[in-house]
C-alpha cells in the first residue's frame, strides 16, 4: 500500500515538476509548481518526516508560492503566453549536460547498498515514540543546533529589511 | 523506497537545473531554483532514514534560507521589472559578458 501511494506520489511530482518547466504562462507554471509541492510533502509524510510535511504544506505551498503569485499578479505578466524557451545550441548543450548530471546521480543512488530501514529510521522511529512528530525535531533544533537556528533568525530579519529596501518605490 | 525517493530527488533537481538553463522568464527560473532546493529537501529526508534525525533539521534550515530568498528575489525582480517593463532577462545585460 506504501509502495503504491510512493508511485503515484513519485509521478504527480514528476509530472508537476515538467509542468513547471514547459508550462507557456507563469501562473501556470506556479500552479503546477504547487502540484509538485503537494505531492512532495505526501512522500514526506511516507519517509515519517511529518512535521516537515505539515511545514511544506503551510510554508511552501501557502505563503511562498502565494508570495510569488502576488508579484505575478502585480506587474501584471499572466498574459505572456508564448513560449520563451531559449532555443538551438544552448537547448541542445544544456539537454546533454542536464542529461549527464541525470545519468551520473541515477547511477550513485541506485546502487543497491542502501539498507532499508537502517539504525538511522530506528532511531527516529524510537525519537518518534518518545518526543512525539514536533519534539523529534525540536529535540535538536534547540540543542545541538541552537547557534545556527539564532542565525536563521538574523537572516531572516536581513531578509525583511532587504526586500524592503530593494522594493522601495525611489531607492533612497 | 529511500533509494526510490533518491532516484526522484535526482529527476525533480535536474529538471529544475533545465529548466533554469533553457527559460527565460525570470519568474519561472526563479521557480525552478525552489524545485531544486525542494528536490534537496527530499534527498535530505531520504538520508534521514539513513543517518538519524539531523537530516530532518536540515531541511528545515533549507525551507528558511529559501523564504528569505524568495523575498529578496521577488523584491529584486520588482525593482528591475521598474527600469527595464520586462523581466525577460535576455533584456538584461549590464553584469553580463
Amino acid at each position: 500500500m506504501i509502495e503504491v501511494l510512493f508511485y503515484v506520489f513519485a509521478a504527480v511530482a514528476l509530472g508537476g515538476a515538467l509542468g513547471v518547466v514547459w508550462a507557456k504562462s507563469p501562473v501556470g507554471s506556479l500552479l503546477f509548481m504547487v502540484v509538485t509541492l503537494g505531492s512532495l510533502a505526501g512522500i514526506f509524510v511516507l519517509l515519517e518526516a511529518h512535521f516537515l510535511a505539515a511545514i511544506q504544506v503551510i510554508v511552501y505551498a501557502g505563503a511562498i508560492m502565494v508570495l510569488f503569485l502576488f508579484v505575478i499578479m502585480l506587474l501584471n505578466l499572466g498574459h505572456d503566453y508564448q513560449r520563451d524557451l531559449k532555443g538551438g545550441a544552448f537547448a541542445l548543450l544544456s539537454f546533454v549536460i542536464i542529461g549527464l548530471m541525470a545519468g551520473v546521480l541515477a547511477r550513485q543512488f541506485s546502487t543497491d547498498s542502501i539498507p532499508e530501514l537502517a539504525v538511522g529510521g530506528q532511531a527516529i522511529d524510537a525519537l518518534l515514540e518518545q518526543h512525539g512528530v514536533v519534539g523529534a525535531i525540536a529535540q535538536p533544533l534547540y540543542t545541538t543546533y541552537v547557534v545556527p537556528f539564532e542565525i536563521t533568525g538574523v537572516l531572516l530579519l536581513v531578509a525583511i529589511v532587504g526586500a524592503l529596501a530593494l522594493a522601495k518605490k525611489d531607492g533612497r | 523506497m529511500i533509494t526510490e525517493a533518491l532516484v526522484l530527488s535526482a529527476m525533480i533537481f535536474v529538471l529544475g537545473t533545465f529548466g533554469v538553463l533553457v527559460r527565460r522568464n525570470a519568474i519561472i527560473m526563479f521557480l525552478c531554483i525552489e524545485l531544486q532546493l525542494n528536490a534537496v529537501n527530499l534527498a535530505f529526508i531520504a538520508f534521514s532514514r539513513l543517518m538519524g534525525i539531523d537530516g530532518q533539521v536540515f531541511v528545515f534550515f533549507v525551507m528558511t534560507v529559501a523564504a528569505a530568498e524568495a523575498a529578496v528575489g521577488l523584491a529584486i525582480i520588482i525593482s528591475v521589472f521598474r527600469h527595464y517593463k520586462t523581466v525577460n532577462v535576455d533584456n538584461f545585460k549590464l553584469l553580463r559578458w
